[in-house]
């Protein structure tokens, strides 16, 4: 199982200019979890602070116990081997080929044999599409084929976790699709924990275990998908309906003179850009691919969410309790019907923590 | 716990030089790690001294020159003819060829050194590496530095002969010098430790123009401009830093070890 990445009250700034302040979060061990948010939110800089590229100002993040803020420089490079990351254009060295590439952390941190290294790497590349083009340079692909050898360089060495910035950008929906199957597939065959950052919102919808969004220099929320996914936040609404009007505007923020303006262009019939349905609730998630083993993740998910199931918003509760199907809904003991207090006393088995850190309900 | 950062006039350049030395410290550390990468080393020798040995010769034969030339002249009106020998393999042994070896170094190869980790840096090369488990610093920075030393090392020998050839012909065939007296009076104020402080010398250069190269390259500011910045300011950096630390090396010498003679 991957391992678990606690998140608390860490805080950045470049200078005067604050990052964002108090991002406390958890990603449960072998789940998939995505970040949101609007671009130049810092959603990257977060991810560098995850693995120490980028000091935070305050703040900790434990990994495996390990806290990565603080830690001693040779801690720090150990503790990186469990991490498998995917950069935004894939930051595959120049002067080597693909194979190169995705050979150098087997060469550099495994005594494995050439002819060992040679099986990883091209079952790695044939993983994700890039049969036949070990021999180029990265500055001979195009960037899609860049990001896709990233992601087999970063798989190499079996992570537990993996990190992905914006595994869609510069991507094709096809490919984009392709690729949320790969990393669900993934997570499904050696149980890594997955933290993707993303403006994609059909990825966000279909793809993770838990959603989070971070706005205005601060995580807006981080919890069970269904949460975020039937919010009624102003920020998360508008962002996943993808529509200009609402509090988000071009520069991250808008006054109030333009949103009213805004308003009344709405009022008035001009489109916000957005489609006229609304794409919140609930969506079924994406599967493993038939014949993989099934994802250890969901089960325990599963048990957790249902064990604060009270806690949560009623729009989430009735979400979840719409996709489960009748068996588990009768051994969660709850009903299709939303009741105020869904019993759930009942549930057998360890719960672990029961705790969400940074839902806000 | 939270990061501090002081702000007085001058902290900016305090925290740079800061980190410099830093820096500094940890590629002399990285030295000792294993494993050595000895083909980035090799690699980088080669590379640094077929960009560095054409242009080190050519600015070394009017160096001697000049040096001749002007001591030829200056020891004339004194009446000390038979010391031109003396004079020139000094000046060019001691200070002439560090300095020229050090300038060719900082400028061809430090330079190239420098916007090669830059544009590894903006690409995000060098954070990649590091998240794989790997050190820049050793993986990539060491065997620079090193090739930066051996090769100003062997250079400083290669300007040395050449400087003092140049300075024989400009001397005997210009200025109608004894060819027996140049050579002779090699030796008259010349000593074995002025080679010794020549080859450190070249040696603290190389160090000098490879980790000022790969520290700027590691920290470019904002994209492709900033790599440019970078590489220029690298060398106008090193530069500045070869004359005032061949002036302390000098002035430490010349008290340590006395002049031969006396």
């Amino acid at each position: 199982m991957g391992a678990e990445v606690v998140v608390e009250g860490l805080t950045k700034s470049f200078g005067n200019q604050a990052i964002w302040r108090d991002v406390t979060l958890t990603l449960p061990p072998g789940e998939v979890s995505v970040m949101l948010g609007p671009s130049g939110t810092g959603k990257s800089v977060f991810l560098k602070s995850m693995i120490g590229l980028l000091k935070p100002d305050r703040g900790r993040c434990l990994v495996n116990g390990v806290d990565i803020v603080t830690c001693s420089e040779r801690q720090l490079y150990e503790t990186r081997k469990l991490f498998g990351v995917l950069f935004q254009d894939g930051a595959l060295f120049g002067s080597m080929n693909l194979f190169d590439n995705v050979a150098f952390p087997l060469r550099e941190h495994t005594r494995k044999s050439e002819a060992e290294i040679r099986r990883i790497v091209l079952e790695k590349l044939d993983l994700t599409g890039l049969q036949g083009a070990e021999k180029k340079l990265p500055g001979e692909i195009s960037g899609g084929m860049r990001k896709r050898a990233g992601l087999a360089r970063a798989l190499v060495l079996n992570p537990e976790i993996i990190l992905c910035d914006e595994p869609d950008s510069g991507l094709d929906p096809v490919r984009t699709a392709y690729l949320s199957q790969l990393l669900i597939d993934l997570n499904a065959q050696i149980d890594a924990t997955i933290l993707i950052v993303t403006h994609n919102i059909n990825l966000a919808r279909t793809v993770p275990d838990n959603l989070g969004m971070l706005f205005r220099r601060e995580l807006v929320m981080f919890g069970p998908r269904e949460v975020l996914l039937t919010s009624d936040e102003p920020v998360v609404e508008q962002f996943l309906n993808g529509r200009r009007r609402g509090p988000i505007g071009m520069s991250e923020e808008k006054d109030a003179a333009q949103m009213a303006e805004e308003e009344a262009h709405a009022a008035a019939g001009h489109s916000d850009g957005s489609s006229a349905e609304d794409v919140r609730g609930v969506v079924p998630q994406l599967e493993p691919t038939p014949g993989l083993p099934e994802r250890q993740a969901v089960r325990r998910r599963k048990d957790r969410v249902m064990s604060v199931l009270r806690s949560l918003p009623s729009a989430a509760q009735e979400g979840i309790i719409a996709s489960l199907t009748p068996d588990e809904q009768a051994r969660y003991q709850v009903t299709a019907q939303p009741t105020p207090y869904p019993r759930v006393e009942s549930i057998s088995g360890d719960l672990g923590d029961p705790a969400w850190p940074g839902v806000r309900p | 716990m939270t990061a501090r950062t002081a702000s007085f006039p001058g902290a900016g350049a305090l925290r740079e030089t800061g980190r410099l030395f830093a820096l500094g410290l940890d590629v002399l550390v990285n030295i000792f790690r294993r494993p050595f990468q000895t083909r980035e080393f090799v690699q980088q020798c080669w590379f640094i001294a077929s960009v560095t040995i054409l242009p080190t010769a050519l600015v070394a034969i009017p160096f001697g020159a000049i040096v001749a030339l002007q001591l030829g002249t200056l020891i004339v009106q004194l009446g000390a003819q038979s010391f031109t020998g003396a004079a020139s393999v000094l000046a060019i042994i001691q200070q002439a060829a560090p300095l020229v070896t050090a300038l060719l170094v900082a400028g061809a190869g430090g330079s190239a050194i420098c916007a090669d980790i830059g544009s590894r840096t903006i690409r995000e090369e060098i954070d990649a590496m590091e998240v794989l488990g790997v050190s820049p610093v050793q993986r990539l920075v060491v065997p620079r530095v090193l090739a930066a030393m051996l090769v100003a090392v062997l250079l400083n020998g290669l300007v040395s002969v050449v400087g003092v050839m140049g300075g024989y012909f400009f001397n005997v065939v210009l200025q109608g010098g004894t060819p027996g007296a140049y050579l002779a009076s090699f030796s008259a104020l010349a000593q074995l430790p002025d080679l010794w402080i020549s080859e450190i010398k070249a040696l603290i250069f190389g160090f000098i123009a490879g980790v000022v190269a790969a520290y700027r390259g590691l920290n470019p500011k904002g994209g492709p401009k900033g790599v440019g910045d970078a590489v220029n300011q690298s060398v106008v950096i090193t530069f500045l830093l070869l004359f005032f630390v061949n002036f302390v090396l000098t002035a430490v010498y010349l008290q340590v070890v006395p002049a031969k003679g006396s």
